[in-house]
């Protein structure tokens, strides 16, 4: 059998994935962690009285903490596994990949296990999130004057 | 190649396994199990290493043991190794994947078979959350995977191949050819192992003289549900043969319908914990006379899947008849 002629007949066989459930939980989960940050923001600039900026920040730095407190106590891989995209994208999956990267390395040692390791999977996320920032910023200067 | 024995028996076996297997369909048949992942140790390799040590240990205790063979799927088969070092009994590590378990069988039989040695043990272990760390993400990440995936076993197994005539004669072994075809993902292992053990079945059959239906069963090591499919469908297009009385050991060890296990298990103790327990027992009960077990193996790194070569597969059958 040729190869072309097998891929054909793998892809036959292949099991279905639920592309539908899986996208409108991404949507449904996703938007409620917006919703989540927008009340976080929401009450901090009302408690507190500062800007919504400001507000905003806080609102990150407390999904960020959320996301690696619950990966430390190992709830945060079952909410993945179910709401897959919905919780990777937002902030709290980004502190979520770094979490679980240095739990798992961190018997290897300070150095060459938690500090080689964390961004195992974020350096991805930061590499090509500056580089896109440069080149998004580059544009931004050259149509609309910076 | 086909190699024909006539003096190779199964002495003893001995098993362990996780929390998952000991929820699955074989539970009866599993005594020794980890609730933890850890095993009691502080790291996966750790863990894994233990099992392997546990079973090695039971059966050099119950057993003259001359020599051993191991093998698992950690970077330069250090569970194995470190089992090792704790029995003072000469070793030789194996791998070929999930197809080491019957990749040391056959090695041991030649051995016994030719009384080189009286009594091989062979022991093959794999951990799931040390294959995770190792091969894909960090085990809390829990990435998502796509439903052709499988899911590695958690579990060492051990079997102590003998000379002296026992119920479970080692018959024949048929050494496979690495098989390639093309395939590149790493989460459809059973796609890329199907036509390993497609071969390896059509070739002991050849080699042998024999038909399909000398076997009261035909058990392929970790295809998953998908592989079963596709090794069914392979087999009647490439080789004319219709596979009846066949399953698949990972589809055997978890339960897929209930248990989060994607396709079905797979490592290296999937097929031997598998056919060390259930299969054995239904032989010694006489239910299964005659058994092909081919165990498959994906020889793949992280490297090369990274670096997007194509996965070359193998797999080793092992005819085992009750007497």
């Amino acid at each position: 059998m040729i190869k072309q002629e097998y891929k054909t007949l793998v892809k036959k066989n292949l099991p279905k994935e639920n592309r539908l459930r899986n996208s409108f939980v991404a949507f449904f989960i996703g938007g409620l962690m917006g919703v989540l940050a927008q009340l976080l923001t929401d009450l901090y600039s009302y408690l507190f009285e500062i800007t919504v900026t400001q507000a905003t920040t806080f609102a990150i730095v407390t999904l960020i903490f959320l996301g690696c407190l619950l990966t430390g106590l190992g709830f945060f891989d079952k909410m993945v596994h179910f709401a897959r995209a919905g919780l990777i994208i937002p902030i709290a999956g980004f502190a979520h990949s770094m979490m679980s990267a240095t739990l798992e390395y961190k018997k290897e040692g300070l150095v060459t296990g938690i500090g080689a390791n964390m961004f195992k999977l974020a350096g991805t996320v930061i590499v090509y999130g500056v580089v896109s920032a440069f080149f998004f910023g580059l544009l931004n200067y050259i149509i609309f004057g910076g | 190649m086909t190699l024909k024995f006539e003096n190779a028996y199964v002495k003893d076996t001995d098993v362990i396994v996780g929390k998952l297997e000991k929820e699955g369909p074989l539970k009866h048949y599993f005594d020794k199990y980890y609730e933890d992942g850890y095993c009691g140790s502080k790291t996966w390799e750790q863990a894994e290493s233990k099992m392997a040590f546990e079973t090695i240990n039971n059966l050099v205790e119950r057993n003259k043991v001359d020599l051993l063979f191991g093998g698992d799927l950690l970077n330069q088969i250090t569970a194995s190794s470190f089992a090792a070092s704790k029995v003072n009994i000469p070793f030789l590590g194996i791998y070929n994947a999930c197809a080491t378990s019957t990749e040391g069988i056959l090695l041991a039989s030649s051995l016994v078979d030719k009384k080189i040695v009286n009594n091989v043990l062979v022991n093959v272990t794999s951990h799931n959350n040390a294959a995770e760390k190792q091969f894909r993400y960090p085990v809390e990440y829990g990435g998502p995977k796509p439903n052709s995936a499988t899911f590695t076993v958690t579990g060492s197994a051990g079997i102590v191949i003998t000379n002296k005539k026992t119920d479970i004669k080692i018959d024949a072994a048929t050494i496979g050819e690495v098989v390639d075809y093309g395939i590149k993902d790493a989460y459809q292992m059973g796609a890329v192992m199907a036509p390993a053990c497609a071969k390896t079945i059509y070739n002991h059959l050849k080699a042998l003289n024999r038909d399909l239906s000398y076997y009261d069963l035909v058990l392929s090591g970790d295809l998953g549900e998908c592989g079963k499919r596709i090794l069914k469908e392979l087999m009647k297009k490439e080789y004319k043969i219709n596979l009846k009385n066949y399953n698949d050991c990972g589809t055997m060890i978890y339960n897929i319908k209930t248990q989060s296990v994607y396709s079905g298990g797979s490592g290296p103790a999937c097929a031997p914990l598998v056919t060390y327990t259930y299969i054995l027992e239904e032989m010694k009960k006489k239910n299964l006379k005659k058994v092909l077990i081919v165990a498959t193996g994906a020889l793949l790194s992280t490297t090369t899947v990274n670096q997007h070569e194509t996965i070359p597969a193998i797999a080793h059958a092992i005819s085992l008849e009750a007497i």
